[in-house]
């Protein structure tokens, strides 16, 4: 009943949000001959707000790369909004004015091509793997993916309903692995938290979590990890009415700079 | 074996001392305020006095120099209230059985006793009924019985007639004249009536303080406060005693019978004497011997089926239709004449 | 203004003016709506089979026996604590009530933290029990924790408004009759405030039904162990969309038919025409 309220609440105020920027962003959409369209002659004209709706491991790397975007096209404006990637597709499906979608896995954003919600196909921008993450001090003395077995360990996984959990019982699987986790979180942010509280001793996490969690835990690679590739596409949104604006800020995410922003972020190429 | 308390209870302006033979019932009697439930409540152990000591047949239930101090429960004072305040969701055999169950009693015994009592007081047919179908009086006639089946060294009575009506009040007073006999009590009341039929000594309260004690009759006969005069419904006037009456400070002689001890009456003193003795005229009156008070009427009230006439500090009975032949209204100048015959003197 | 008129009460006046019908319609619409578009959605030839799946009886049954469990745990430290603040007179007794209360307006995710740094395995009290051989995360027993933290507050502002109403006269009268304090609480004390505890005790367990945040922050997500039933609605969410609508239906027949009990007029409540009704001493 609480998630209930909660999502239905979370809709409601990204709804307002949303048609807020929309709505300042509409009329200057309509005049082109404005500031923004001189100052770099080279490049079309690009004005108004772009709401994006990206999965919640974005936050960092797709906060940096909207002021990249702002900065070069002065006069627009890029709104945020990060939730998880299942989360997102029911608001859009629900009608949330999205422009663009980025999301952490494949299913989630056929779930949209299949209801004929995207215009045009999907670009796969990056890729992320997991990897074992352990408290700094490593109590447990994990050194690979086998020792996630070992009696008394406390793990926490993603529950396999989520693209991180899916992700985990592939790799346990390519691994031969069979981990009995303490825990089977919704989202991979819950996993890291238990991790970085020490509650846990080992979580499976994404390369990315670990990076951005900044020595509060530490990341231990493994082989399988491999046959467990998760691939980020990225799409305008079919019911956008900034398309131009999607397909630049779509070309900025797949392109050279957002290589660049991602990998820096422990994103791999798609 | 007596019973003595003296307490202070700074807060309220309470200071008060007490004391009690066994088998007497002492007559707590006081204006609204003047302390009468702070003692109980001190006696009971519902409230700490912050000075003062209390005894009860040699054990002390409080001294404050000591510091000791008995809770509640292990007193053998039981306190009942003006409402019965039985216990909702116990049957009123369970309610009597009550006190003897807290004392150690076994469930069978306890009963027995609670039937027992409940005989006592003329309330058998009710031992199986719930408190909530109960009239008035039958719950104080309940809530009698559970305090006594408590067996009290010490009974405590706050009113417990008041909240009945004038019948269910009448046989309850019979049935606790029948059961306190012989019992030490200390009832607080506003009842003359009361305090004549119940009590064997009058302590009358006043501010936080006694303003008079003594026996039942010679307090409500002669009585030397103001409170007691007004309970009584006698008219009480002070002076100074002299050989042919009392000296009012308005300079009024007032002539009547000296009860005092023999010799010649002197020193500060009181003449009290009751309403219906008063009559009330337009004009002064001659003759003797007499008293006669002038005055302006200040209040009409009935009273049974008299009216009762105030004029300033006095007052007197007359009948409705005295009271109409002489168009009396509050402003209306009159005489109130007493024979002297009437009125006691005695010394305070 | 024409004044509301009740059916079963012909003469009882209330002062209530007729257009405040309107706004109290839509105050109710408000919360039945949502709950009724809900209804709309369940796909109702599967519903038996998805509330019947293993993993749906699994997180019912651990919902309830959890929430019982939280709700003993309620009484058993409610009532005391109810009893101080209505009862005592201390230094510090207002704010000790402010604070016992905060976690009525504490997101849930907060008493979830908040626990994990008491009783977690690095928490002020769980470093002491991981000595002794306890651990709490990951357990039902945290369950329970998380549950019980958030209810606590439920069950003793119900009882301490009772406590309060009821007043102490009652108890007075016991003590005089010598029963000792403990004999008066049993025999007394408690009886008397039983309808304000029953209704306490309900909104406790109903609360601990629903309680998600701190669980899903302290608790973790584990079938039959730590995955009661709102956290098995979130993930189902993930997959299963219809299933968690089915799920959060049964969620919410639960908690009306435990609510609506509360409603009921306990049978004892007759005998005590006096007592004030325990409606009028909930928050």
């Amino acid at each position: 009943m609480i998630t209930k309220t909660t999502t239905l609440l979370a809709t409601a105020v990204l709804a307002a949000g949303a048609l807020a920027g929309c709505g300042a962003g509409t009329p200057s959409a309509g005049s082109t001959t404005t500031a923004a369209a001189s100052t770099s002659a080279s490049t079309p004209a690009l004005s108004g707000t772009l709401t994006v709706f990206a999965a919640a491991s974005l936050k960092a790397t797709f906060t940096e790369l909207a002021k990249e975007f702002e900065a070069q096209h002065p006069g627009t404006k890029i709104q945020l909004s990060f939730a998880g990637s299942s989360d997102l597709v029911t608001q859009i499906t629900a009608g949330a004015p999205a422009d663009v979608f980025a999301s952490a896995d494949t299913k989630n954003m056929a779930k949209l091509a299949d209801a004929s919600l995207l215009d045009g196909a999907a670009v796969n921008f990056a890729s992320n793997r997991l990897t074992i993450a352990v408290p700094p001090s490593n109590p447990a003395n994990i050194a690979g993916l086998s020792d996630l077995a070992r009696d008394g360990v406390k793990v926490v996984v993603c529950a396999p309903q989520v693209p991180c959990g899916a992700a985990a019982v592939t790799a346990e699987k390519a691994a031969g692995v069979s981990i009995t986790p303490v825990s089977e979180e919704s989202s991979v942010t819950d996993v890291l938290g238990k991790v970085v509280s020490g509650e846990a001793d080992a979580g499976l996490v994404y390369v990315t979590d670990v990076k951005g969690a900044a020595g509060k835990v530490t990341g231990i690679p493994f082989d399988a990890a491999d046959k467990a590739v998760t691939t980020y596409p990225i799409a305008t949104v079919a019911a956008s009415k900034n398309k131009e604006l999607a397909a630049a800020f779509t070309a900025l995410v797949s392109g050279d700079a957002g290589r660049k922003v991602l990998s820096d972020a422990g994103f791999g190429a798609p | 074996m007596t019973f003595t308390f003296e307490a202070t209870v700074a807060a309220r302006g309470f200071d008060v001392s007490l004391a009690l033979a066994p088998g007497q019932t002492v007559a707590v009697l006081g204006a609204n305020g003047a302390g009468k439930s702070t003692l109980l409540a001190a006696i009971a152990g519902l409230l700490r006095p912050e000075a003062g000591s209390s005894q009860l047949g040699g054990t002390v239930l409080f001294d404050a120099a000591a510091g000791t101090w008995v809770p509640p429960h292990l007193r053998g004072t039981v306190l009942l209230a003006q409402e019965p305040r039985l216990f909702p969701h116990l049957s009123v055999l369970d309610n009597v059985a009550f006190g003897p169950l807290a004392a150690g009693a076994s469930r069978r015994h306890a009963r027995e006793t609670a039937r027992h009592w409940l005989a006592e007081v003329e309330a058998s047919a009710l031992a199986g009924r719930r408190p909530g179908e109960l009239s008035g009086g039958q719950a104080q006639r309940v809530a009698i019985a559970r305090a006594l089946a408590a067996n009290p060294e010490l009974l405590l009575l706050d009113e417990p007639l008041s909240a009945l009506d004038v019948h269910a009040a009448a046989l309850l007073r019979r049935l606790l004249t029948r059961v306190l006999a012989g019992r030490r009590a200390i009832i607080v009341t506003h009842s003359v009536l009361d305090a004549l039929m119940l009590s064997d000594a009058v302590v009358v309260l006043d501010g936080g303080r006694v303003a008079e004690a003594g026996p039942t009759r010679e307090v409500l006969a002669r009585p030397r406060s103001r409170f007691a005069a007004g309970l009584a419904g006698l008219n009480l006037l002070h002076g100074t005693l002299g050989p042919d009456g009392l000296s009012t400070a308005g300079g009024q002689l007032v002539a009547g019978r000296f009860e005092g001890a023999d010799g010649v009456p002197a020193g500060p003193g009181a003449a009290v004497f009751p309403p219906s003795s008063v009559s009330v005229f337009l004009a002064a009156p001659h003759g003797s011997p007499r008293n006669t008070f002038a005055g302006v009427v200040t209040e009409l009230e009935p009273h049974g089926d008299q009216i009762r006439v105030r004029a300033g500090d006095l007052s007197a009975f007359i009948t409705p239709a005295a009271a109409a032949d002489l168009a009396l209204a509050p402003g209306v100048e009159v005489f109130l004449v007493v024979k002297a015959a009437e009125v006691a003197i005695f010394p305070v | 203004m024409r004044a509301l008129a009740h059916r079963s009460r012909p003469a009882a006046y209330t002062a209530v003016p007729a257009w405040i019908v309107v706004p109290a319609a839509i105050g109710a619409a408000f919360i039945l709506l949502p709950l009724l578009a809900m209804a709309l959605r369940v796909d109702w030839p599967r519903f038996g089979a998805l509330v019947t799946s293993e993993s749906s009886l699994a997180a019912l049954g651990l919902s309830l026996r959890t929430s019982a469990a939280s709700t003993v745990l309620c009484i058993l430290l409610g009532v005391p604590l109810a009893l101080v603040l209505a009862r005592g007179r201390f230094a510090g007794q207002r704010l000790l009530r402010a604070l016992v209360l905060l976690p009525l307006v504490l997101p849930p995710v907060v008493g979830g933290i908040a626990l994990l740094y008491t009783f977690g395995r690095q928490g002020l009290l769980g470093q002491v029990l991981t000595v002794a051989g306890i651990q709490i995360a990951f357990s039902t027993t945290a369950v329970v924790l998380a549950q019980t933290f958030v209810a606590l507050p439920f069950l003793v502002l119900s009882l301490e408004g009772t406590l309060r109403t009821a007043g102490t006269s009652y108890e007075a009268v016991a003590a005089t009759l010598g029963a000792r304090p403990s004999t008066v609480l049993r025999r007394v004390t408690i009886p008397l405030v039983l309808p304000g505890l029953a209704s306490g005790a309900v909104l406790a367990f109903a609360r601990s039904l629903g309680e998600f945040g701190a669980t899903l922050t302290f608790a973790g997500s584990l079938q039959g162990t730590t995955r009661t039933l709102p956290l098995e609605i979130y993930l189902q969410r993930e997959t299963d969309p219809d299933a968690a609508v089915a799920l959060s239906l049964v969620l919410v027949a639960v908690a009306v038919i435990v609510v609506a009990s509360t409603y009921r007029r306990p049978p004892g409540e007759t005998a005590a025409p006096r007592e004030p009704a325990p409606e009028g001493a909930r928050p």
